[in-house]
């Protein structure tokens, strides 16, 4: 099987993702209103439209590639997110989490405090599978696609599994665009 | 396809034990800063604990296993999801969380810093080359 060379964690954006957590810390450490606004809107906007966009639009794609083409694609792509969806869903949550007890948001008096839950129960379902299944399959397909003799049919059986939970996770993504909407209108 | 090892359901066990962390977690943020009973809170990490633990020494009695796979993405999973969880506890910390509602936070992050690593580990070592008895990390 052709593959080009690649890192499993790609050490070029390692600088990135740290300069990434720095701003969170000094946004949630200066706790001012407009920082944390736009690490929580740019991190969560980037969580929504990576999962929308593998799980419906990639995914379907990926699955009618030949074989070379889809490594080569998936050798491109896959170390990428390792990087970017941690750091994403970890930004999000905890940019949210600050704004949210900044604003008041999170108190149980809060007029849409419902809304709020619902939308860390949506949030919590979308970070187990994503978490426990995607980011896994994501680390072994691309830990399979470095060994000297990869085996097609587990790659085949992880990247189904990495797009299966895309897929989900965008489904529930469509409930979190729903309840963030809510909230913003009021 | 080569014949599949039996492995124990490490992966089912491990998103049960994410699921209770989180919604131990949820029910927590859900309170806070209010004042919060800790007893579900509390009920959901022992058990989170329970299926981790239990999830481990499964695994450490199978045979043929990839250990040194295993622990090789291990550990860098448990850096990264090491530093994640550390960037959550200082949210709770710079909102003043403090007390029992503190230290079930705490303890949870450490479950789900740990639970990760295993998942992700297991994903990638279950497809790697059997290692003998003589290569188990505890043979020296």
């Amino acid at each position: 099987m052709e593959r080009p060379d690649f890192q499993v964690v790609p050490r070029a954006g390692l600088p990135i993702v740290a300069a990434v957590a720095l701003l969170l810390i000094v946004a949630i450490a200066v706790n001012d209103k407009w920082p944390l606004m736009f690490l929580h809107v740019v991190a969560g906007a980037t969580w929504t439209i990576i999962d929308l966009f593998l799980g419906f639009v990639i995914g379907p794609i990926l699955g009618k590639m030949s074989i070379p083409a889809r490594a080569e694609l998936t050798t491109r792509l896959m170390p990428k997110m390792v990087l970017i969806m941690p750091t994403a869903v970890a930004v999000t949550l905890a940019a949210g989490w600050q704004l949210a007890t900044k604003l008041g948001d999170n108190l149980t008096g809060f007029q849409y405090h419902g809304w709020i839950v619902a939308s860390f129960i949506v949030v919590g379902a979308m970070a187990v599978i994503a978490l426990g299944l995607l980011e896994p399959a994501n680390i072994a397909v691309l830990t399979e696609l470095k060994k000297p003799r990869p085996k097609p049919e587990v790659i085949e059986r992880l990247m189904k599994r990495f797009i299966y939970a895309a897929g989900a996770t965008g489904l529930m993504q469509l409930a979190t665009l729903v309840i963030m909407t809510r909230l913003a209108t009021g | 396809m080569s014949k599949e090892r039996r492995l124990p359901p490490v992966t089912q066990l491990g998103m049960l034990s994410l699921s209770l962390i989180v919604a131990a977690v949820i029910y927590l943020s859900a309170h806070l800063p209010q004042h919060v009973s800790l007893g579900p809170a509390v009920a959901l990490l022992a058990a989170s604990a329970l299926l981790l633990v239990g999830n481990v020494f499964s695994l450490w009695r199978t045979e043929g296993f990839a250990w040194r796979r295993f622990l090789e993405i291990a550990r860098w999973a448990l850096l990264a999801y090491g530093i994640i969880s550390g960037l959550i506890e200082y949210v709770f910390l710079r909102n003043n969380t403090s007390g029992g509602p503190l230290v079930v936070l705490t303890l949870s992050l450490v479950v789900f810093a740990l639970t990760i690593p295993v998942l992700i580990a297991f994903t990638v070592a279950r497809y790697d080359e059997p290692e003998s008895a003589a290569e188990r990390p505890d043979a020296a």
